[in-house]
């Protein structure tokens, strides 16, 4: 027997359209549905038919029991058959407005969709619904099947004046290819026969046209691509990394990279499905030896040297709501793509789409089964593909951290910022090396609390005393970093941020650096210093919390600024008119009103030396 | 540098399912706490057990099989199942429902319905439990039947196994979401979009040992209410009059002997048994009795915790 080869399809309208029917009826005309199984038909369309005494061949389709009662179909229902040229899984969809989530869900596994119209009423808003979700989740060949055909005397007329006005629809949503094909499903014309009532129609039928289309997935031709999936350590002798190839051909001998490190190897084997083999090919599942012992793990994705993805933090997206719960901007959210697991939040959504129409509008959330278009931040960077080019390396699920439920399905449409095109170049002396010629762990000494609580008076006699020690380091100081790298920044609440970020990232290079690095800065809100926390590895950042009540501060007020803030001529001063938020668990709780600077700073730099006694 | 080849390879269907349920069980080994895959015997069991070892060569599969012996399945299978785990090498748990035992519980004097319920659905919760798996492989196919066609490939399950159809996870592209809460539970179908054909052409084209019962041969059966059951061994009590005939014999599926009717053939070979499947106008599970009790009994018997 030849090699058959598979075709996954959607098929989406409502019953109204006479979906069920209509494949219902293609199954049964190809010969497909076994004979107990038109029994069962025969006794079900009695019970619960709507076709009198004739068969209801909507009725082998429809699965559950709350759905047949209901009569209507609720869930995506995969479907099987195969002819003698091809092997066919059809996700049978719902069509209403309120299973958006559903029709997706199908559409993410299919190649084709077969869209329904009743020939009678024309297109509808669904029908457009329809056609954007499948153009959305990356479908480029649609079959337009214009159904009822009989009811409206099998004119030709009709059937191409809706032909046209879908060919233009379709266009618009960026189809790519369309075909139109007229069909009387509960009678069986152009289904897998012709009929004899529409001899005008010269296309294939519709099974002609499903047996023969040529789907050509553009991630077979493109650049290597595979995400790690499980690293495969049986024993010392052997390690592998298993996964399934998202896009092109890597062959043994060829220079791979691995991302988001960046460092460079060459492919030395593969072990394909069939056992040893010289290339891993677009959705094969392989295990690959490289030549060098490499940090690699699930989530990194390994890809031609030559040609590799970018890596990217922030992106623009699409997103379809899956959640009961609406989507709200900036809270965390489970990023899964490919094989790597993330933290993401939605920055901004910048307008909803009304999937009916197509029209941006405005919107603040999104509930379910709304489609928008947001800005997405990772917290860390991902090797990505856009979803057009794609789907493993471009769709994304997002994953409520507390119910575990799928709230979401997204797209990536392009990286935002510079990010972009910046990939990740792998340096080979690390901070390991610089820190042990140093003779030191590297920490960041993170020092917080109200203005004129002591921190850098603190912080200061900390460094002279690690210097006295031999100890390599930097102190960062507020004032100071706002004459010069901050120096554009002033003190609304998006510029302390800012402020904040950009000193955590320098305090995290220096740290890289090798040195002991000391942050001297007010930062009063928690959000920012634990955005800082995250940059360091366990055990670098200690969140020094310097103690002291308003009223000390102010009494002592060294720079004069609570008498200006008193006054109104400083605006936004942090414990007056701007909030402190004191730490939550910091790694020290020092107490100015209580004890010395002197004694205070001994107590840091125990804390910033421990690992160095033990 | 090797030169890269020109063409680029065209998957046939049977490459791309093989690829999918590879990829499925590398999720699971990469995601789950303690997994294990659910062994049956029967045809489907062999292609997962196949798949298996496949997934994770040159290693050895990173989790244990189960099986779950109601006590009545067919000698022939139990001789298979312990040669196979003996080539294979996988380590093998297998699990009774004691308690159904010690109480005599079987097809004969307490009927298919009560037999299943503990000696197969009850003896799985138990030993799931017992085991402390997360997740459970199984080889149920979304073709096989009607409430299975909306089932996705990793299936929750409540704390208490219970499958909700209302309350299922959306599954897009082959991104799975893993997570669980405490106590819950996945069902994984690696073969979900298979077919029986597909199951068949693939054991045909990897050349998959399947128990011989498979196969047409002379074999002891007795004829009731239109169906064959083979008598296995002298638990099945004859009727008056009753006496076993030899007929030339085989299964399309395999379960507990008393409750899988044999259907005449003379298919002998894999050729002959998928050609004889081709021709066939009966669907798979024509051949199990549990199935046609309700119209929709296997959906409930779902809900209760069946696999």
């Amino acid at each position: 027997m030849a090699a058959l080869t598979q075709l996954r399809l959607l098929t989406c309208g409502s019953v109204d359209d006479g979906k069920s029917t209509l494949i219902g009826r293609l199954l049964a005309d190809a010969g497909v549905v076994p004979d107990d199984l038109l029994g069962q038909l025969a006794l079900d369309s009695r019970r619960y038919g709507t076709c009198g005494d004739a068969l209801d061949y909507a009725l082998l389709l429809d699965g559950l029991q709350d759905e047949r009662e209901q009569g209507i179909t609720i869930d995506v229902a995969w479907r099987y058959f195969a002819t003698p040229r091809r092997s066919f899984i059809v996700a049978d969809c719902p069509g209403h407005e309120q299973y958006t989530r559903n029709m997706a869900t199908g559409a993410s596994a299919c190649e084709l969709a077969v869209v329904l119209v009743d020939a009678g009423a024309g297109l509808k808003t669904q029908t457009r619904r329809h056609t954007y979700i499948a153009a959305l989740l990356g479908i480029r060949h649609v079959v337009l099947a214009v159904n009822k055909m009989d009811r409206v005397d099998y004119a030709e007329q009709g059937f191409r004046a809706i032909e046209a006005e879908y060919r233009a629809l379709a266009a618009r949503l960026g189809v790519a290819q369309v075909t139109c094909i007229p069909v009387a499903a509960v009678h069986g014309d152009m289904l897998v026969q012709r009929g004899v009532r529409m001899p005008w129609y010269r296309g294939p039928t519709l099974l002609e046209y499903l047996e023969t289309v040529v789907v050509d997935d553009p991630a077979a031709t493109s650049a290597f691509r595979l995400p790690v999936q499980w690293v495969n350590r049986p024993d010392a002798g052997f390690r592998g990394y298993a996964g399934s190839v998202a896009a092109g051909t890597a062959a043994v001998g060829d220079t791979l990279v691995v991302l988001p490190s960046g460092r460079r190897t060459t492919l030395l084997r593969v072990l394909g499905a069939d056992g040893e083999s010289g290339r891993a090919g677009n959705g094969e599942a392989v295990t690959l030896v490289l030549a060098d012992d490499l940090d690699i793990a699930r989530g990194d994705v390994l890809a031609a040297a030559g040609d590799p993805p970018a890596l990217a933090d922030q992106f623009a997206a699409h997103l379809l709501w899956l959640g009961d719960a609406p989507l709200l901007p900036g809270r965390p959210y489970e990023l899964r793509i490919g094989t790597r697991s993330t933290i993401a939040q939605v920055s901004e959504i910048r307008h909803r789409v009304d999937v009916n129409t197509q029209e941006h509008l405005a919107a603040r959330r999104l509930e379910l089964n709304a489609i928008g278009e947001v800005q997405l931040s990772l917290d860390q960077a991902i090797a990505f593909e856009p979803y057009a080019v794609n789907r493993i390396l471009g769709g994304f699920i997002l994953v409520d951290r507390i119910s575990h439920a799928t709230v979401a399905a997204g797209m990536l449409d392009f990286a935002l910022r510079r990010a972009a095109n910046i990939h990740w170049q792998h340096l080979d002396v690390g901070k390991t090396v610089r820190a042990a010629l140093k003779g030191q762990h590297p920490r960041c000494l993170w020092f917080t609390g109200l203005s004129g609580a002591g921190k850098s008076t603190i912080a200061n006699a900390v460094e002279r005393r690690l210097l006295a020690l031999g100890h390599h380091t930097y102190l960062l100081d507020g004032d100071n970093i706002r004459h010069g790298l901050n120096r554009d920044l002033g003190f609304t609440d998006e510029d302390r941020v800012e402020n904040i970020r950009r000193v955590a990232e320098v305090a995290r290079l220096m740290v890289d650096a090798g040195l002991i690095v000391l942050v001297s800065f007010i930062s009063p809100f928690r959000a920012e210093r634990r955005m800082a926390r995250e940059r360091f590895a366990s055990g670098e950042f200690i969140e020094v919390f310097v103690d002291a009540p308003l009223a000390l501060c102010e009494q002592r007020d060294v720079k004069g600024l609570y008498a200006k803030a008193r006054a109104g001529q400083l605006q936004h001063f942090t414990g007056i008119d701007s909030p402190y938020e004191p730490p939550e668990a910091p790694e020290l709780h020092l107490h100015a009103d209580r004890d010395s600077a002197l004694a205070m700073a001994e107590q840091v730099v125990r804390a910033a030396l421990a690992d160095d006694r033990a | 540098m090797a030169a890269r080849p020109e063409r680029v390879a065209v998957m046939d269907h049977l490459d791309r399912l093989e690829a999918e349920s590879l990829h499925i069980l590398r999720e699971v080994a990469a995601t789950a706490h303690r997994p294990v895959l659910l062994y049956s015997i029967g045809k489907d069991s062999s292609v997962l057990l196949h798949l298996l070892l496949k997934a994770f060569r040159p290693g050895r599969p990173p989790m244990p099989l189960l099986h779950i012996d109601t006590g009545w399945k067919f000698r022939e299978m139990i001789e298979f199942r312990d040669r196979r785990v003996a080539e294979t090498g996988v380590e093998l748990i297998v699990h009774v429902n004691e308690e159904g035992r010690a109480r005599g519980i079987g097809p004969i004097s307490h009927g298919a319905s009560v037999h299943v319920d503990v000696m197969k659905v009850a003896a799985l919760k138990q030993a799931l439990d017992r085991g402390g798996f997360d997740m459970a492989i199984g080889g149920a196919r979304r073709d096989e039947e009607k409430s299975r066609a909306k089932e996705r490939v990793f299936s929750f399950r409540s704390a208490q196994h219970r499958w909700d159809p209302r309350n299922q996870r959306p599954e897009l592209w082959n991104l799975y979401n893993t997570r669980l809460g405490p106590g819950e539970s996945v069902r994984v179908f690696p073969l979900s979009n298979w077919t029986e054909l597909d199951v068949w052409q693939y054991i045909r084209r990897e050349a998959i040992p399947v128990v011989p019962l498979y196969f047409a041969a002379e074999r002891p059966v007795v004829e009731r209410d239109g169906t064959l059951i083979m008598v296995d061994d002298a638990r099945l009590p004859l009727q008056p009059g009753e006496t076993p005939q030899r007929r030339r014999v085989r299964f399309r599926s395999l379960g507990c002997y008393p409750l899988t009717a044999a259907l005449e053939s003379a298919a002998t070979t894999l050729d002959a048994v998928i050609a004889e499947m081709q021709a066939s106008r009966q669907s798979e599970r024509a051949g199990r009795v549990l199935d046609h009790s309700a119209g929709t009994s296997l959906e409930q018997k779902k809900r209760e915790g069946h696999f």
